[in-house]
């Protein structure tokens, strides 16, 4: 019995890979995306632009599109051949498409409305009048939003990044279409687990991912409650 | 330290149409709520950019939209060093006491000195609140550490958005004398707006006072808010503000325009638009209860008994109010029973003597 449990804990090299990867890419993402999250988050709620509505809608889109419709954008956007793709190959030598990288952009790009809506909403919250206020004491604008608006939007911030991390360690669709489910270079947990149904006897593997899926996801959303409710407590008016 | 102010802003229907000069002590922006006054300190302060006009303090331009077109100056807010006490405290909530007050020092550049920080913290009373956070303090201690976190970022001059108004009558008898010991204690000029009487009157060295965006008059706090002047070596008697509105040649005569109502005068050299201030002698002015006919005196105005005060010696100073200005008439207790004068009771106030008053 013993040795059952312990043989049904023992993972295979190809598994501890593809949890490390899917660690990597989502991590890659998250951080990645953050600081064009609060730009464009930013923008969306105090910028007064014409196309605000466009690039509001596009933010939005990987949410309504189906996921494998956005791997395919991807993929023809970034692909070898394509127009991006073919640029960032030719200037900096960068490949996304069947590699981990690639991955990682379709995890932050299926991750990103989350983050944005959680930082607009949070820019929305933080009061126009203490801005002002920084203003008359000194605070360049530039200060004014380092000293005052991010402090109060923390909390948003790291809603929205837990959010899109979680998003982006559950990403399959858009991942297996632009970059497919190559062993140790693109196939994530998700598309691990999604190999491992595919094959006969597979199912205890699916299990074991699947329960460290749910652990992961777990643990990452009680540390982000964990340091919300520490940042709210020191911003809490 | 003169800050001047000539500025035309239109906000909607409402338009902004001022021009002041302040120097050191207390100035005062006078008038009922919508008079325009929050919208000329935010100009000044640099948080709203007026259509025209410009605004200086010293040498220092910090608005001018006259000098054609890309050419207009507007100095932005944080490089004003104005310190800007708003109606509420606006603390930051992320930052204690301590932090808000040094907030303004990170920026200012001459940083104020230890001993300067010390003495405004003691003079606001905020010494035993600096390591807690704003949400823990009362409105007057959160309005205090917002006027002090004013002060620290050395600014070159306070502009204050009526700091009480958001207080209750005991909040703001707790603060009121922290802002006298400022005035007294501090060489920084104020700007401060206000619909308050009893505050102006306590702080203030001159008033300018405003009425639908425009400037209806700029005096001591005395002859603004319809006190008697008393000044020594001379008569009791009311001091108003007017402009002159209409010349008669022929006749010899200027007319006045006071708040509501219009006085004529000898034309003694006045000019159209000029601005003049008028004594009228409490003894030189009689009171009526019906409208007098077939009488020599040109300048009779109506009112309301604003206040019957006993002076002594069977006198009375009935206060009458005409639109904004308050004419004083002595007269004996004996008529005022005659008349059954009450408060409240509109009565004509029939001028004998104006005196122009070129103090």
């Amino acid at each position: 019995m013993v040795c059952l449990v312990s043989s049904f804990w023992s993972l295979s090299a190809e598994e501890w890979t593809a949890i490390a990867l899917s660690l990597r890419v989502s991590i890659v993402a998250t951080l990645l995306s953050l600081p064009v999250g609060i730009l464009v988050g930013y923008l969306l709620a105090r910028g007064r632009f014409w196309g605000k509505s466009l690039l509001n809608g596009l933010v939005h889109l990987p949410l309504i599109l189906p996921p494998v419709v956005t791997g395919y954008i991807l993929l023809i956007l970034f692909g070898r051949r394509g127009p991006v793709g073919a640029f960032l190959d030719q200037a900096f030598g960068l490949v996304l498409s069947f590699r981990w990288t690639g991955a990682a952009l379709a995890a932050a790009v299926m991750g990103f409305p989350l983050m944005v809506r959680s930082i607009r909403l949070s820019i929305e919250a933080v009061d126009v009048k203490l801005e002002e206020a920084a203003g008359t004491l000194g605070a360049s604008p530039v200060f004014v939003f380092l000293t005052v608006t991010l402090p109060l939007m923390l909390p948003g911030v790291i809603a929205g990044l837990i959010l899109a991390f979680a998003k982006a360690m559950g990403e399959f669709g858009a991942t297996i279409t632009f970059v497919s489910n190559i062993p140790g270079e693109t196939q994530t947990l998700s598309a691990a687990i999604y190999t491992f149904t595919q094959v006969p006897g597979g199912d205890a593997g699916a299990l074991r991912l699947t329960l460290i899926a749910v652990a992961l996801s777990m643990t990452a959303l009680l540390a982000s409650e964990l340091l919300a409710r520490l940042v709210a407590k020191r911003v809490a008016a | 330290m003169t800050l001047s102010v000539a500025i035309r802003h239109r906000q909607g229907e409402f338009l902004l149409d001022v021009s002041f000069a302040s120097e050191r002590g207390v100035t005062a922006l006078f008038g009922r709520s919508g008079s325009g006054k929050t919208s000329v300190l935010r100009i000044v302060g640099g948080l709203v950019r007026p259509d025209e006009g410009r605004v200086t303090l010293d040498g220092d331009i910090l608005v001018d939209t006259l000098r054609g077109p890309g050419r207009r100056i507007d100095v932005p807010a944080h490089r004003r060093r104005f310190g800007y006490v708003f109606q509420e405290p606006r603390l930051f909530p992320h930052l204690t006491v301590r932090q808000n007050l040094a907030y303004g020092r990170w920026f200012s550049g001459r940083a104020t000195s230890r001993a300067d920080a010390a003495r405004i913290v003691e003079m606001l009373g905020i010494g035993h609140l600096l390591d807690r956070r704003p949400a823990t303090l009362s409105g007057g201690e959160k309005q205090r550490v917002s006027i002090g976190r004013a002060l620290l970022s050395s600014p070159r001059m306070l502009l204050m958005d009526e700091p009480l108004s958001a207080l209750d009558e005991a909040r703001k008898a707790e603060i009121l004398p922290y802002l006298e010991r400022l005035r007294d204690e501090l060489d920084l000029p104020i700007l401060y707006v206000s619909h308050a009487v009893a505050e102006v009157a306590r702080l203030a060295d001159r008033v300018v006072v405003m009425a639908d965006g425009k400037v209806d008059g700029i005096g001591s706090p005395s002859e603004m808010l319809g006190g008697l002047a008393e000044a020594s070596g001379r008569e009791a008697g009311s001091v108003l503000t007017g402009t002159v509105s209409d010349l008669d040649r022929d006749a010899g005569l200027a007319v006045i325009s006071l708040s509501s109502s219009r006085l004529m005068i000898p034309q003694a050299g006045l000019v159209e638009g000029q601005s003049v201030r008028l004594h009228i002698p409490a003894r030189d002015v009689l009171v009526a209860t019906v409208r007098p006919e077939g009488i020599s005196a040109l300048n009779i105005l109506e009112g309301r008994v604003a206040a019957l005060e006993p002076r002594g010696a069977g006198t009375v100073d009935v206060a009458i109010r005409c639109g904004l200005d308050i004419i004083h008439a002595r007269i004996t207790e004996f008529s005022m029973h005659r008349l059954a004068l009450v408060e409240g009771m509109r009565v004509h106030a029939i001028v004998k003597t104006v005196a122009l008053d070129r103090g």
